[in-house]
């Protein structure tokens, strides 16, 4: 039986476990607000003026539409259209060509020098040469998020499938798999776990793309807005886009990993088990 | 068998290198725009004796070094009081969470405002990118260290720090150094971005930036990129080679290569 007493035992325990957690995060935001408002330094605007320079950006628009407005439909959709464009392609190219590279050893061994070299070229030292091509618009950016992010998918790709259990295969071959078939049920899956790294890797690595071919080459997008409120010395606004990006940041990161849990259960749970 | 595949190698490279360059001749794509592989690699030698673009890669290179060797000390550092401080490493891991995903990109319009000096600004731009993925590694090979091992040191009566400097931090140091790696590409990454934007006077993104703009041909932002990919190169297989020299013990115990 559990009684009213145990119950608010419980509760007093998980105020105390946030409490625990979240104490000195609220200390900082504290200090960070007194300090500014102190200074009166206009390069560092109080956090609270950032978050109504936020709302006034972005979240203020009408309930119809959840609340955004329309610039926040705008530069929201212009960014994530090239941000998820540009990684899902490059993963698609990625993990096709890196289940054939797995797969067989000389082919590999004639293209990874030149991979290697692909993934050392940092991404924005080919920027300009982009701007040269495409001029300035999505196709340009796209085109720096596929060429930067394409690297790690693919190299975890061709890790994932040439490190695939032996007798996984060996016992698929006996049951009569082959082809597509063995691809698609045995070793995709089995090198599921590395591609889904690479996968993770490749969609933070996207992201810092996306700010900065905005930030460039781009009259759209949050990265856009961010260096015109920088050149006309809007400093709240800056600062609302440096936080958007942030939080932007975090949910895809936290989606990423809620997703890769529910993909990945069985690994994990046969991890476990061993 | 590895004579084997260093030829295949040569190959492969020059393979793709061929295309690229009858691409070009045969007109497939527009040389003006898309100059041959020939152009490129021509451009990339007389780049090597060009004393505007040296200056301008030792400032990058200069930069994102003296960037890592500050972030790898506070990391290292930060690590080590917040995983050895139980009443700061819980709430500490929320901030850790919140000021991580920032994009290091997202802060460069700032940096340029805040720091009159280009140097400065590019220092602090690489410091804040490297020091989280050497922090994370840091803060979780602590506390993966054997507590076994710990526990014999100190009923032979050996203090905390003594266990901290004989234990903890060499039995970190391995991945402590794979996060440095990984710290290192998004340190160029962001350095090269931050020279783009500044419009500074010296600085490989500079370079690439001018040469672009003064419509001079694409070769010479691509010889600039071949170079980036070099540098980029040497500098992994070094780190890789120095963790496998450092710590052959580690990868002799879990039985893995440094990839």
């Amino acid at each position: 039986m559990r009684g009213p007493g145990t119950a608010a035992r419980g509760a007093r325990r998980m105020l105390a476990g946030v409490f625990s957690r979240l104490w000195l995060a609220a200390v900082l935001v504290a200090a960070w607000e007194a300090v500014t408002r102190a200074v009166q330094e206009s390069y560092f605007p109080p956090p609270s003026q950032i978050v109504v320079a936020m709302h006034e950006l972005w979240f203020s628009g009408p309930a119809g539409s959840l609340f955004l407005t329309e610039d926040a439909r705008e530069d929201f959709g212009h960014s994530l259209y090239n941000l998820f464009g540009g990684w899902v392609l490059a993963c698609l190219a990625g993990v096709v060509l890196g289940v054939a590279l797995g797969r067989s050893r000389t082919l590999a061994d004639y293209v990874e020098p030149v991979i290697h070299f692909g993934r050392a070229v940092p991404p924005p030292t080919l920027l300009s040469f982009y701007i040269a091509v495409f001029s300035l618009g999505t196709p340009m950016q796209v085109a720096t998020i596929v060429s930067g992010v394409v690297w790690p998918v693919l190299l975890n790709t061709i890790d994932g499938v040439r490190t695939v259990d032996r007798l996984q295969l060996d016992s698929a071959q006996v049951f009569g798999v082959r082809g597509s078939g063995l691809l698609l049920r045995v070793v995709i899956p089995a090198a599921m776990p590395k591609i889904v790294a690479g996968l993770r890797i490749s969609l933070g690595i996207a992201l810092i793309l996306m700010v900065l071919s905005e930030l460039v080459g781009s009259t759209a997008g949050i990265g856009s807005l961010l260096i015109g409120a920088q050149r006309s010395f809007e400093l709240p606004e800056m600062w609302a886009g440096i936080m958007l990006l942030g939080v932007l940041g975090y949910l895809l990161n936290a989606v990423f990993v809620t997703v890769e849990r529910r993909l990945l259960r069985w690994h994990l749970n046969v991890r476990e088990a061993a | 068998m590895t004579r084997i595949r260093l030829l295949r190698g040569v190959i492969g490279v020059c393979a793709v290198a061929a295309l690229a360059e009858a691409a070009a001749r045969l007109g497939a794509v527009d040389p003006q725009v898309v100059p041959s592989a020939s152009a490129v690699l021509l451009r990339s030698v007389a780049l090597a004796g060009d004393p505007v673009f040296l200056a301008g890669l030792a400032d990058t290179v200069l930069a994102w070094l003296a960037g890592l060797v500050l972030a790898l000390a506070a990391a290292v550092a930060a690590g080590v009081v917040l995983g050895s401080v139980p009443w700061l490493s819980t709430p500490s891991r929320i901030v850790v969470e919140f000021l991580r995903p920032i994009p290091s990109v997202a802060l460069i319009p700032l940096a340029i405002l805040l720091f009159g000096s280009e140097t400065e600004m590019k220092i602090s731009l690489i410091f804040y990118a490297a020091t989280w993925p050497i922090l994370l590694n840091t803060l979780y090979a602590l506390r993966d260290v054997d507590p076994l091992a710990k526990e014999t040191l100190r009923s032979f009566g050996f203090g905390s720090l003594a266990v901290l400097w004989r234990v903890s931090l060499p039995s970190a140091a391995p991945f402590v150094a794979t996060g440095l790696r990984v710290a290192a590409g998004v340190a160029l990454v962001v350095v090269v971005g931050a020279e783009l934007l500044s419009g500074g006077t010296s600085g490989l993104g500079v370079f690439l930036i001018e040469a672009g703009s003064a419509g001079g041909g694409t070769d010479v932002t691509l010889a600039g990129a071949v170079w980036a990919g070099a540098f980029g190169l040497a500098v992994n297989a070094l780190l890789v080679r120095a963790e496998r020299g450092a710590f052959h013990w580690h990868f002799a115990r879990t039985g893995q290569a440094a990839g």
